[in-house]
């Protein structure tokens, strides 16, 4: 199971942190084209990322990179130049419609062909960050067979909503739920928006443990000690994996004596209490703290 | 590719190099390096330039390189995008550049 618990945001014209961000262990790490980058200097980071990415080994963590728009002069470029650069994975912002996938899909496709890469080598996440992408989410996650994911992005989409981000996230509510039950449709993760005040560690914890709750696989984060905190909250707890153990310890038993109805301490284990001790483990393996021989 | 007016690119940040690029008709390539890690790393350095300079065909260029430790392919990016600014090319050759 790939996890995706932290996609760590990184500045593409930031030569130091371009080089050094896998040292820091997230689970992705996402360099940054565009929004962090200023018009002047979107050439420079292009190739900035583009000769890092092909020289530096990043050990084992997985690259993404968000590009410009194909709406924006730099789009085009961005692709042709990052498909060969070879990401895992390229991001697309502002996702509205399926038609925006299908749109960068068919430049991907235009490279990969050019320079011999098996077509789908290159993945793609779509970041939703307007009030019509979240409306369109079903259609965005469900749009191609490259996507492993769709992100909420809520900085713009709070503006264009006329609000501001709170501590409780009240306002992203709608769209949280949106994106997430999208991403389940699909088949995909599904990733929260940054929490920006990188001050304020007990405010984004309570948020990441709000997405975890809600079922988000992970959260973009823009700060290296973000990453922890996030993992911590997304490994499992010895309890939790002590129950989980037991329920599969006595499915597995149930099954050997061929008996129909389970229970453990008095209580029935159905197929729901399976799939989510199942999952408990598959994420406790991940994240290294029970080892890979354990049967799920 | 040929040099039409002065370009730079990169920064003075740590891990990273400042690059400028200057016409130098009929005199050559003409390196001039600043580096706190020139005693060990200068000649790999004017190697990394000359090899670049090269794929990128531009001959007679003088090249400003203030480095401040950065990486063979921090210096071949930034030297890129300089090389491109001061030929005021924005079409960028990318099977070229492979």
């Amino acid at each position: 199971m790939k996890l995706r618990r932290t996609m760590l945001y990184v500045p593409g014209n930031s030569a130091a942190m371009v080089k050094d961000a896998h040292i820091y262990r997230p689970d992705t790490v996402m360099f940054d084209l565009e929004d962090s980058v200023s018009y002047r200097e979107k050439d420079a980071a292009r190739f900035l990322v583009y000769q890092t990415l092909r020289t530096i080994d990043y050990g084992g963590v997985e690259t993404a990179v968000r590009i410009n728009g194909l709406d924006t002069p730099y789009g085009k470029d961005d692709i042709e130049a990052m498909v060969r650069a070879r990401p895992n994975i390229i991001r697309i912002p502002k996702t509205e419609k399926a038609q925006d996938v299908a749109d960068v899909e068919t430049e991907i496709e235009r490279v990969e062909r050019k320079i011999g890469l098996p077509i789908g080598t290159i993945k793609l996440f779509a970041a939703i960050e307007t009030p019509l992408g979240v409306l369109n989410a079903r259609e965005i996650a469900c749009s191609s067979s490259r996507l492993l994911g769709i992100a909420l992005g809520a900085e713009d989409l709070v503006t264009s909503l006329r609000t501001t981000r709170s501590k409780d996230g009240i306002e992203l509510h709608y769209a949280r739920s949106q994106v997430l039950y999208a991403a389940r449709v699909a088949g995909i993760n599904a990733i929260d928006t940054v929490y920006s005040n990188v001050q304020d560690e007990e405010g984004f914890l309570a948020e990441v443990r709000l997405i975890k709750q809600l079922g988000f696989d992970g959260k973009s984060v823009i700060q290296p000690n973000q990453i922890k905190l996030v993992h911590r909250v997304y490994t499992p707890t010895e309890e939790e994996i002590h129950k989980a153990l037991r329920v599969l310890e006595a499915i597995r038993e149930a099954e050997s004596k061929g008996s129909g109805v389970i229970a453990l301490d008095g209580r029935m284990i159905d197929k729901p209490v399976v799939e989510r001790a199942r999952w408990t483990i598959e994420l406790a393996k991940a994240s290294g703290v029970v080892p890979e021989e354990v049967k799920p | 590719m040929r040099i039409l007016h002065s370009g730079s690119a990169g920064t003075l940040e740590s891990s990273d190099v400042l690059i400028t690029v200057e016409r130098n008709p009929a005199k050559g390539v003409v390196i001039e390096l600043e580096s706190i890690s020139e005693a060990r790393f200068g000649n790999r350095i004017r190697e990394v330039i000359k090899e670049t300079l090269k794929k990128l065909q531009v001959e007679d260029v003088k090249v400003r390189v203030q480095d401040r430790s950065a990486l063979d392919c921090t210096i071949r990016a930034r030297l890129t995008a300089a090389v491109f600014r001061a030929a005021g090319i924005e079409k960028y050759p990318w099977e070229e550049l492979e």
